[in-house]
């Protein structure tokens, strides 16, 4: 058997569309009651190992949780200082966020005029008032002596700070069962802490955190080995946060918040089905639409666009595009203007047809129409560039929900190209061979 | 057809459709969403309705301003009100169970300070310019003229401010804000307009090189062979649309709205305002030159 090349590419095209379709379908499927698996992609190739679910990422827009941007006070340090001080800033929170115990949050600078600002992102997070505390409270830690007999008289800091700890730990008082936070000092603040207690027996020693003092315990003895109880009036919540904050250590810089967006999980499973069915019908009218106009032609783009669907969904798996409710919205754009190459080229054939045989006037129309799809869309993409910003320049917007737009249009414009022109240019070759013959 | 005899009538018309936008800016602003002025937009879903005005009058107290409260759909309420703390947002749900009998819940926060609108400000205005001006030096690039680049821009900017005038319209009468979505859509809207321009140009480009003519004629000629492809690609992008402003929920639905005065105007902009701009441009170069 002797297959002609579009043919061949069209097996190709074929191959990667079953391709494609088994990773763009849900893991599972329930056909008439059976249930079908995917079985996941795990395998090793020598010492690399390859383990893919396939499954779709989604936003925080669709899938639950919170959005905070908090902002740096760099007004109390000098400007060359910023950079390192937000630097470690974001370690610390950072390091906050991951003490969370949530998967996969997103911890970002951004630095834009003066302003530097912190983006956080929790997925699954619903009370950001406590996400927020946790995260936002500067957490230093300072030990002081006291000058005066009253504790509030006269605080002289000592060099012992949070930065001396090795680790706290939520602890309960023995005696009075309240919660209390254990410090392990590092052998360097052990070595800090024992001499402050040897000098202040029978003198009460202030703990500050952020400034306020938290408690002033009578020094009874002389205290080496290097741990301590902080007893507060605290609540196991708190204690637990301050352990956290302790932990991840104090910012270097006050930061308030600025900006908390929260959406509840089950307005993110709402806007996906909405999504999914404004998709749908949007298609048919689409499809419908194209095979009314064109006829024949029509089908062929309609299976383009269907391809078109498939590859571009199975593309968002493996890179994998993070879903949002704009980059959904992106998509189903991408699928009004993924036909445009189509239309241009059935219109430039129309108007070919007269002039020429079928099978010449169809490669002329993809030759002339190339030109045009390729100009058009060459000022999208610089468009979907600039709002996609990946390069994070900070004079331009480096927002979440904007980018997932310009990301699902650059790939749709991109996968377009390639079902508009290829795809239903060897469909077109062997469908019109088909004919003649 | 003689589409460039009719030149005057569609200048009159992107006119009087930006000169009304124009008014209604002039009239009543544009209303900014808490993006660039800041505030708290808080989405209940309720089992329920309940009087806003009820909900409003308990809500309200002095640092608590309320700016409205919006039936946004089934069971759906949207309420706008100045950045708020934690304390005040536990209140505004306890108000709403009362009125709802116990079934309110919030399923969207957001809570913006008002510092973060003006650097939106500026960074959309450098995204603007930038895409501008890299649309520009393409389209003259490609067309190896300033004046196909000029006009191509002078149609972006026609488009910009047909959204802009039309959500003034909109906010004023049906809530429409502007936020940080808006902004996305006027930038996909500036690649939309010239991508449609430059299939027009692209056949004028083709018909210099083949038949040559003035560009009256290039331009005619032009505008009748991509008129019917120009019209479809729109139509199946505002399918798109439309389904998604009916069925998409109230999270995008301005937002595809915004897209779909682009679309349309864009398809406008690029026979009846761009190619037009194009052909007097040539013709004033002319009598310039022969004077």
């Amino acid at each position: 058997m002797h297959l002609s090349s579009p043919a061949k590419k069209l097996i190709g095209i074929l191959i990667l569309f079953i391709v494609a379709l088994f990773i763009s379908l849900p893991a599972e499927i329930t056909i008439g009651g059976r249930e079908i698996k995917r079985p996941n992609l795990d395998f090793k190739i020598g010492r690399f190992e390859i383990e893919k679910s396939f499954d779709l990422r989604l936003g925080l827009d669709l899938a639950g949780g919170s959005h905070l941007v908090f902002e740096a006070d760099t007004s109390k340090i000098s400007s060359e200082k910023v950079k390192d001080a937000v630097a470690s800033l974001k370690e610390v929170v950072e390091r906050r966020v991951n003490l969370f115990g949530i998967s996969e949050p997103v911890v970002q600078t951004s630095s834009f005029g003066e302003k530097e600002r912190i983006i956080v992102e929790l997925p699954g997070i619903q009370n950001t008032q406590e996400a927020a505390e946790l995260i936002g409270r500067t957490a230093q830690l300072l030990f002081a002596e006291v000058a005066d007999a009253s504790p509030s008289a006269n605080l002289k800091p000592t060099d012992l700070t949070g930065a001396d700890l090795e680790r706290a730990s939520v602890d309960f008082d023995q005696t009075t069962g309240k919660p209390v936070v254990s410090l392990k000092f590092t052998k360097e603040g052990g070595d800090k802490f024992e001499k402050i207690t040897e000098r202040n027996i029978g003198k009460p020693v202030a703990i500050l955190l952020d400034t306020e003092l938290i408690s002033s315990p009578i020094v009874q003895e002389k205290i080496s080995g290097g741990s301590a109880q902080i007893s507060g009036d605290f609540t196991i919540e708190e204690t637990k946060k301050l352990v956290i904050q302790l932990n991840a250590g104090a910012l270097p810089l006050p930061i308030a918040l600025v900006e908390e967006r929260v959406v509840q999980a089950t307005l993110g499973t709402e806007s996906v089905s909405q999504s999914v069915k404004a998709g749908l019908v949007g298609l048919i009218m689409v499809l419908s639409f194209m095979i009314l106009s064109y006829g024949r032609l029509g089908i062929v783009s309609a299976v383009g666009l269907i391809i078109f669907g498939v590859l571009t969904l199975a593309l968002y798996k493996l890179i994998p595009v993070v879903l949002t409710l704009p980059g959904i919205a992106g998509f189903l754009l991408s699928v009004g203007m993924a036909v445009d190459s189509n239309i241009l080229i059935f219109e430039r054939f129309k108007e070919e047809k007269g002039r020429r045989p079928v099978p010449d006037a169809l490669e002329i129309s993809f030759g002339r129409a190339w030109d045009s799809i390729r100009d058009a869309n060459i000022a999208t993409l610089v468009t979907a560039f600039i709002l996609t910003n990946p390069f994070d320049w900070q004079f331009l917007h480096t927002s979440g929900p904007v980018r997932g737009f310009a990301i699902t249009l650059a790939l749709g414009i991109g996968i377009s190209l390639f079902t508009g022109i290829v795809v239903s240019r060897n469909l077109l070759r062997v469908f019109i061979r088909e004919k003649k013959t | 057809m003689n589409w460039m005899k009719y030149r005057l009538i569609y200048f009159l018309i992107s006119a009087a459709v930006i000169g009304t936008g124009i008014f209604a800016y002039l009239k009543w602003g544009l209303s900014l969403g808490i993006d660039f002025k800041g505030g708290a937009l808080i989405e209940y879903k309720v089992g329920k309705d309940f009087s806003t005005e009820e909900a409003i009058k308990k809500i309200e107290n002095p640092s608590l301003q309320v700016y409205s409260i919006q039936k946004a759909g089934e069971n759906t309420y949207l309420i706008r009100t100045n950045t708020l703390n934690s304390y005040y947002r536990e209140n505004i749900g306890t108000v709403l169970a009362e009125l709802t009998g116990g079934d309110a819940q919030e399923v969207r926060f957001e809570n913006v300070g008002p510092s973060i609108g003006s650097d939106l400000i500026k960074k959309t205005i450098y995204a603007i310019a930038i895409a501008a001006s890299a649309i520009l030096l393409w389209v003259a690039f490609q067309f190896k003229s300033f004046k196909f680049g000029v006009s191509a821009v002078l149609a972006m900017i026609h488009d910009s401010l047909v959204l802009l005038g039309s959500f003034a319209l909109f906010g004023h009468f049906f809530g429409a804000e502007i936020d940080f979505l808006f902004v996305t859509a006027m930038l996909t809207i500036l690649s939309f307009s010239v991508h449609d321009t430059i299939v027009v140009y692209d056949r004028i480009r083709e018909t210099r090189k083949k038949v040559g003519g003035s560009m009256t004629e290039m331009a005619n000629m032009a505008i009748s062979q991509t008129m019917v492809r120009s019209l479809n690609n729109s139509f199946t992008i505002i399918f798109m649309l439309v389904a998604l402003i009916l069925l998409g929920g109230t999270s995008i639905k301005w937002f595809a709205i915004a897209l779909l005065v682009g679309t349309i105007s864009g398809t406008y902009s690029s026979p009846f305002v761009a190619v037009p701009l194009l052909v007097t441009w040539d013709e004033l170069k002319r009598k310039i030159k022969r004077s």
